[in-house]
């Protein structure tokens, strides 16, 4: 498993639009992706659950990957939640 | 005549005929079921069709409103989709052995709750998306066809709440202007309205729809938020005058928006915003303001019942400057006493307090208050084009204290390593006559002055300003003014700093020609009067 912490710094949080690019992007990958801020978690590929955790800009989340292309999904998250996020 | 009142979210004026907006029979009855796979593949029927349904608007709101706007329909495509939802339906159907309408329309019911209970007003009001795609799957699985909706001639719609997908099924070149009993300005209505420069009026609570009737007749103010159902013959003839003068008023600002504010000859001058709070920018930018050339600080200390801390004011001053990118920003220090009182300050009571310890004398005598403010402007100032005023300056010793303060702030930021930006322009207020007549000592310690002409002509015609008696012998035309308005031109420009004016005068049409002939170099006026000046300056010609 895999693991990195990324801090929000869309000014509107991870509200509607890109909570669903996130959705689209983590449905790429065979590996489970786990969104998590503070004690809450979300699965990267459910919309609703990821809206939400409610993410605010600023807030610090923590992306968990598990599987097959864990190496690959963390390296094009990082780049994807630094250019969208 | 009714008055109904709630928030208005696009100044403008409307006046029509109501249409309340109804939705077909939504009522949802919990039925048992026995063929539990039946029901299911009755459910993912209604879903495609959903889908489908949504693919359609998505793609005439790409055409009618644009991409931004449009893509809260790929979100509820997604959320149809969505994994938890689904599961939650299916959950139901199977546990409950129930209709598939009703296992849709209480997943609906408890997501949109969960949207409800968040802190986030953006997220409470997706609260609506869930239960609108709910709506969606529930009326495909009753199949009905009700989502067209067209009107005969131009009518206000009326509703409780407005769906995303129910507004883009509108025909909009029918609809005037909306109102709801719910919904903020954040809402897919306030949103749409202001895209298609009509009024509407959400917020207005409930009972509203109670008491209107289809083909009312409804004045909708969207300035004050308020509606008015079947007005009287005054009231009808009052708003269709202010509607057209609305309309008029639009029009010039079209025309005069991107315009220089020149004369005939060629003469340039700025014209900049007065505002008194962040809420303002809106009309500051809509107006076409060169700049801001007085921002009151005072909101900052009005709106608590303590002192604002330096973050919080670090973080409205910087919210200002980033939005007039690079347009400058002339922030008036703390302008309290007179007649701007505040409970916590504990001043004294004093006999005649415009001649008491107000403005720039609160602030040398509790440098503390002045130095906190100084610091939160440093710190903003690299965020934009800042400049800082200081009010009620009357002599050169005065000056030069608050001077020394500045560079006591600046050095502490420096040994703290804190940026300040090393472009700010220091001005002060031509608002006494002290300073109008000392103006050509205090010119080479400044960048610029302001003329506030409210207190100048207060203070040299010796009238209170809030005495209305006194209106026949307060003149701001008096040729005192114009005299030390003037010598304060020339003292600036000697020393080549440059002058504006401030004051209720700066928006004077009778004097506009006098000023530009004095050479005054920036008028700054409350924001609905910038296109009137600037169209005054472009029909004024100097060299006849």
């Amino acid at each position: 498993m895999r693991e990195f912490e990324h801090t929000v710094k869309d000014e509107l949080g991870i509200h509607a639009r890109p909570a669903g690019l996130l959705v689209k992007k983590a449905k790429e990958y065979e590996s489970e992706i786990i969104i998590e801020k503070g004690e809450k978690s979300a699965v990267a590929t459910k919309l609703i659950a990821i809206m939400g955790l409610c993410v605010k800009c600023n807030d610090i989340i923590k992306i968990k990957i598990s599987g097959s292309d864990e190496e690959k999904a963390e390296k094009e998250l990082k780049e994807f939640l630094g250019a969208n996020f | 005549m009714l008055i109904f009142k709630g928030n208005g979210v696009y100044g403008a004026y409307a006046i029509g005929k109501a249409s309340v907006f109804k939705r077909g029979g939504k009522a949802v009855l919990r039925k048992k079921i026995s063929n539990v796979q039946g029901e299911i593949e009755r459910l993912y029927e209604a879903k495609n069709q959903a889908l489908l349904e949504l693919e359609e608007i998505y793609k005439k709101a790409l055409y009618e409103i644009g991409e931004a706007n449009a893509q809260i329909f790929e979100i509820h495509m997604m959320m149809v989709d969505d994994e938890d939802y689904n599961e939650s339906i299916l959950n139901i159907i199977r546990t409950q052995l129930v209709n598939a309408e009703y296992a849709v329309s209480l997943t609906g019911e408890n997501f949109a709750e969960m949207f409800s209970s968040m802190e986030d007003s953006y997220m409470q009001a997706r609260a609506s998306d869930v239960k609108d795609i709910s709506n969606r799957i529930i009326a495909c699985l009753l199949d009905k066809n009700d989502k067209k909706i067209d009107f005969g001639e131009k009518i206000i719609i009326c509703a409780d709440d407005l769906a995303p997908s129910e507004t883009v099924s509108l025909n909009k070149d029918m609809v005037i202007a909306f109102v709801t009993e719910q919904g903020t300005g954040n809402s897919h209505t306030a949103i749409l309205a202001r895209n298609m420069n009509i009024p509407a009026v959400v917020n207005v609570g409930e009972g509203f729809l109670e008491r209107i009737r289809d083909n009312d007749l409804l004045i909708i103010d969207g300035y004050n938020g308020e509606i008015i159902a079947a007005p009287d013959a005054d009231t009808l003839s009052k708003y269709k005058a202010l509607q057209k003068q609305d309309i008029e008023k639009k029009q010039l600002l079209q025309k005069l928006k991107g315009k220089e504010n020149i004369t005939l000859d060629g003469k340039k001058i700025n014209v900049f915003a007065n505002i008194g709070s962040p809420d303002n920018i809106g009309s500051v930018l809509l107006n076409d303001a060169g700049g801001i050339g007085l921002f009151r600080s005072e909101f900052l200390y009005l709106e608590k019942d303590r002192f604002p801390t330096e973050d919080e004011q670090f973080y409205s001053y910087k919210k200002v400057l980033e939005s007039m990118g690079g347009k400058k920003v002339i922030i008036r220090t703390l302008d309290i006493g007179a007649d701007k009182q505040i409970d916590y300050f504990n001043m004294d009571k004093e006999e005649n307090p415009a001649l008491g310890v107000r403005a720039i004398r609160i602030c040398l005598t509790r440098p503390d208050i002045f130095k906190t403010q100084l610091r939160a402007l440093y710190r903003a100032s690299v965020y934009g084009n800042l400049g800082i005023m200081f009010p009620m300056i009357t002599s050169e010793k005065e000056l030069k204290q608050v001077l020394e303060i500045c560079d006591d702030v600046k050095k502490e930021l420096k040994k703290t390593n804190i940026k300040y930006s090393d472009k700010i322009e220091i001005g002060i207020m031509i608002e006494t006559p002290a300073s109008a007549i000392i103006s050509d000592k205090l010119a080479p310690l400044v960048d610029f002055f302001s003329i506030g002409t409210n207190d100048l002509t207060q203070y040299t015609l010796a009238c209170d300003r809030q005495n209305s008696k006194l209106s026949p012998f307060c003149d701001p035309h008096n040729e005192a003014i114009l005299r030390l308005i003037r010598y304060s031109a020339n003292s600036a420009h000697k020393y080549g700093k440059w002058i504006g004016i401030c004051g209720e005068l700066a928006a004077d049409l009778t004097l506009t020609e006098e000023f530009l002939r004095i050479g005054i170099d920036e008028l700054s006026v409350s924001p609905p009067y910038i296109l009137k000046l600037r169209d005054k300056i472009r029909n004024i010609r100097l060299d006849d």
